[in-house]
């Protein structure tokens, strides 16, 4: 067990170590940048995987945290002159208040399954319709971002910038969800996921964990919000809270393996590079949504443990504790 | 320990329960019986916080916990179980049971020895890693009744966890029971399987109709003619003389 | 001041375009409550499947010349068996009865019929002029357009069609019992998946009509469908999950919601009152106006 488990060690620091190398490696931007929005959509994945995969809580809606993050570095920055690098930690606190918001309304009522889904996508709705009619988001003209590459801009004059502040999002989403399977609080969530009322009869208080994992999803996605503003300087209501982004959220994760760790990132992994083949090999709109909507009918109907399912063995040891 | 006084809920103007009291002495095993429909499920889940009750109050050690949230009650030391499990079904054993453990600790190593020896003592050591929805119906009761034990309970709740089970598996959950109760912690269980509620009980209460028609030891209870007719239906006096001097 | 009196005096015009409004949506909604009351699943893909209605109209009068009122005719056939096969050898099949995956397998279900709409017929917006396209009716204080008029009362009749069929015959009667008890259903011998599949076929019928309805007085695009899920949703709550008479009040209200919201808040902050509705019915009245305590 003891070098099954430092095994695992060194096969993540390797992982590590290769993608902190990668930039140094491949000499081509294009491929960077690719791998930065793998990076980018595996850490926004993330973000719905802790409510939606460990707390079986499915939003339809995960990308309202991100528009509200990225209104709010974004306006912080316009009207107040605050740094993004401060600011994203504003980000944050708005996205996890927006998670308190959504999550207090729904949770208090006991909205669960379909229905919390649905009220997710109104939310996301409701703040689109308000971020297009209210003057400080810009209204539908949107924001434009100063380009001024720095660290406290969170802009960076190469893509490897990028990459390596991506990185480190992603290494940190991965260490929350390592934690989630370690500890008690995420022990919990997985509870609520499989039976709430029995979780209740056990002592979870499932209003309180829920609460948690849905400011912590909000946190994340709020830290998103701030990366996408800096890297693509510009902002408008249907970036921020468009159907897109939450369907993407989801995708990658259900793909790559719910309520796993390394699930988002598989997903994100797999499904990018699906998208740059279609796009490079057919010139054709639509296409790669049409293949990413049957890859979701398939996983979901065929292997409803996504690609890390495939693996599962593999990864409850990567996992590291379950066999402990 | 428990103290229950005229409780009562109703669905829709049908009366579930209707101003039922009763009392749970610590250190025993308590049972409460009555046909289906009886409101027996409802009186459990009204007690362990599940519903709100109309009127009425539960005591629980001298504590009032009526309309408390289950979690609550939970870590007050009174659990219950379900009549139709509920497994993490996605889970192994041993994470089922480590649900219930860390409701008294947040350290996972702690949770995980106290979650192993709770299996042990129901005996699901060898099925410890096995999904808990690949267990037979016989493990799914045992792993209602280990969860419940993980959180150290002093009042263990338990609906009908003989159901279903064939005679041996009754018996060897009814061992379980006990040494249960020997460990100091006081049962109080719902349950339909006749002659283990006889072996087992130290007194008993009788529902019928959401009203409670009778108390006593097993004894009086299955020489009772009023709980006879009402619970048992015409014949099953015969039949109950016949178990009891089979079982004496 | 004299904004105020325009604004009144827009007023009762905002109402009655409202519920012509109203009655299509009625329509919309009428499939996906029955989808629900039935099947009690959530059809995510209910815009796209209406999208791809309105273009089957569309090209059908662009190549045959025929009236997207008499297309009628083809379209609901088609889109019951559509729908019929979709639920029998697909979504049935797929999600394994788990709530969530339903709502998963309609939004992949979604995804492709949208973007295939993109492949095929392009992302631009589309639109069809009928010879009697600009005719009003005047109704004294307001003039309506003619298709709108037209559709609002084939919306009716199209509801007390679906009604009747419900209320009145065999296979009204096999889903209402499914609806109600499916396990029962299955013992009496009624063919439970059979039943689930005709249900959600009526239902895409339902929507493959209002494709129709919607075509002379709405543009289509790939995306058109979207615009209908979020309000189709709501009035479905509004009205009550299940419930038809439910269905066809909360389309009125929806109409008229946003027919007046718009009028008051401008077009763009008008769409709110939608989801805000959507928000406090849940929240506040999960059953909705006429659903059953569950």
């Amino acid at each position: 067990m003891k070098s099954l488990k430092s095994r695992n060690g060194l096969l993540c620091l390797a992982g590590l170590v290769l993608a902190l190398l990668i930039p140094q490696i491949i000499d081509n931007n294009f491929y960077i940048d690719v791998l930065t929005l793998v990076l980018f959509s595996a850490f926004l994945g993330q973000s719905w995987n802790i409510l939606g995969g460990y707390a079986g809580q499915f939003s339809f809606g995960g990308v309202v945290f991100f528009g509200t993050g990225a209104y709010a570095s974004s306006i912080l920055f316009r009207s107040f002159g605050i740094d993004p690098w401060i600011g994203i930690f504003g980000a944050i606190a708005a996205g996890a208040a927006m998670g308190a918001f959504i999550g207090f309304i729904s949770f208090r009522y006991g909205l669960k399954g379909s229905y919390f889904a649905l009220i997710t996508l109104a939310f996301a709705e409701f703040f689109r319709i308000i971020a297009n009619s209210v003057e400080f988001t810009g209204g539908g003209v949107g924001i434009f971002i100063d380009y001024n590459p720095s660290l406290t801009q969170l802009q960076f004059d190469n893509p490897a910038g990028y990459y390596y502040l991506a990185l480190l999002m992603t290494v940190i989403s991965l260490l929350i969800a390592w934690w989630l399977e370690r500890s008690r609080f995420g022990a919990s969530l997985v509870a609520i996921r499989e039976n709430e009322e029995a979780a209740e009869a056990l002592g979870v208080n499932a209003f309180r964990c829920k609460m948690y994992a849905i400011c912590i999803a909000g946190a994340m996605g709020g830290a998103a919000g701030t990366f996408y503003t800096q890297k693509f300087l510009y902002l408008d209501p249907p970036i921020a809270y468009g159907i897109g982004t939450s369907v993407e959220m989801l995708l990658v994760t259900i793909v790559g393996g719910l309520g796993t760790i390394f699930g988002p990132l598989v997903g994100a992994f797999v499904l990018h590079s699906i998208n740059e083949v279609a796009r490079h090999y057919l010139e054709a709109p639509g296409l790669s949504m049409i293949v990413y909507g049957l890859i979701l009918i398939g996983i979901v109907g065929f292997l409803p443990n996504g690609l890390i399912g495939l693996f599962r063995r593999r990864q409850k040891k990567m996992a590291g504790g379950d066999d402990a | 320990m428990l103290e229950i006084t005229g409780l009562s809920k109703s669905f829709g103007g049908l009366a579930a329960v209707s101003n039922v009291g009763l009392t749970v002495e610590e250190g025993k095993i308590i049972s409460l019986i009555g046909p289906n429909g009886a409101g027996k499920t409802t009186l459990f889940a009204m007690v362990a916080g599940f519903l709100k009750p109309d009127s009425g109050t539960v005591m629980f050690e001298d504590q009032n916990i009526t309309g408390m949230k289950p979690h609550r009650i939970c870590e007050l030391g009174m659990v219950r179980t379900f009549q139709v499990t509920q497994p993490f079904a996605k889970l192994t054993t041993l994470e089922n049971i480590m649900v219930g453990a860390y409701c008294r600790t947040s350290n996972r190593e702690l949770a995980e020895a106290n979650a192993r020896r709770i299996a042990k003592q129901v005996g699901m050591k060898a099925s410890l890693d096995q999904a808990a929805d690949s267990l037979t119906v016989a493990g799914r009761k045992r792993l209602e009744l280990a969860r419940a034990l993980a959180t150290q309970p002093r009042l263990l709740l338990l609906d009908e966890v003989m159901a279903g089970l064939n005679p041996i598996e009754i018996d060897e959950i009814v061992d379980v029971i006990k040494k249960i109760r020997d460990t100091g912690v006081t049962v109080f269980l719902i349950e339909h399987v006749m002659k283990a509620v006889m072996n087992l009980s130290d007194y008993a209460y009788v529902l019928n109709d959401g009203v409670r028609i009778a108390d006593g030891t097993p004894t009086e209870i299955a020489n009772n003619p009023d709980v006879i007719e009402a619970y048992l239906g015409h014949g099953a006096a015969e039949r109950m003389r016949v178990e009891g001097s089979a079982n004496a | 001041m004299l904004d105020e009196f325009m604004l009144l005096g827009m007023m009762p015009a905002a109402v009655v375009n409202g519920l012509m409004f109203g009655a299509i949506y009625a329509l919309v909604a009428l499939g996906l409550t029955l989808i629900y009351g039935v099947l009690h699943i959530i059809n995510f893909a209910h815009g796209a499947l209406l999208m791809l209605a309105m273009y089957a109209a569309f090209y059908l009068f662009r190549h045959f010349g025929i009236d997207p009122y008499f297309a009628i005719v083809f379209v609901v056939p088609a889109s019951f068996v559509l729908g019929y096969a979709l639920y029998r050898w697909g979504i049935g099949k797929l999600a394994h009865g788990k709530d969530e995956n339903i709502l998963l397998v309609t939004l992949g279900l979604a995804i492709v019929i949208e973007n295939a709409a993109i492949f095929f017929f392009t992302a631009d917006q589309q639109t069809i002029t009928l010879s009697y396209s600009y005719d009003t009716v005047d109704l004294g204080f307001v003039f309506l357009s003619l298709p709108k008029v037209i559709s609002f009362f084939a919306s009716l009749f199209i509801c007390l069609l679906l009604w009747l069929l419900i209320s009145k015959t065999d296979l009204g009667r096999a889903i209402r019992a499914v609806a109600k008890e499916r396990q029962g259903a299955r013992l009496v011998g009624i063919d439970v998946e059979h039943i689930f599949a005709a249900t959600y076929g009526i239902g895409i019928a339902c929507l493959g009509a209002a494709g129709c309805l919607l075509l002379p007085s709405f543009y289509v695009d790939p995306f058109t469908g979207n615009i209908f899920v979020l309000v189709a949703f709501t009035i479905v709550v509004l009205g009550g999950m299940g419930s038809i008479v439910g269905a066809l009040v909360g389309g009125f209200i929806i109409g008229v919601t946003e027919s007046v919201g718009g009028l008051i808040l401008g077009e763009s902050l008008g769409q709110i009152g939608i989801s805000l509705i959507f928000i406090l019915i849940l929240v506040l009245r999960p059953t909705g106006l006429f659903g059953a305590k569950s």
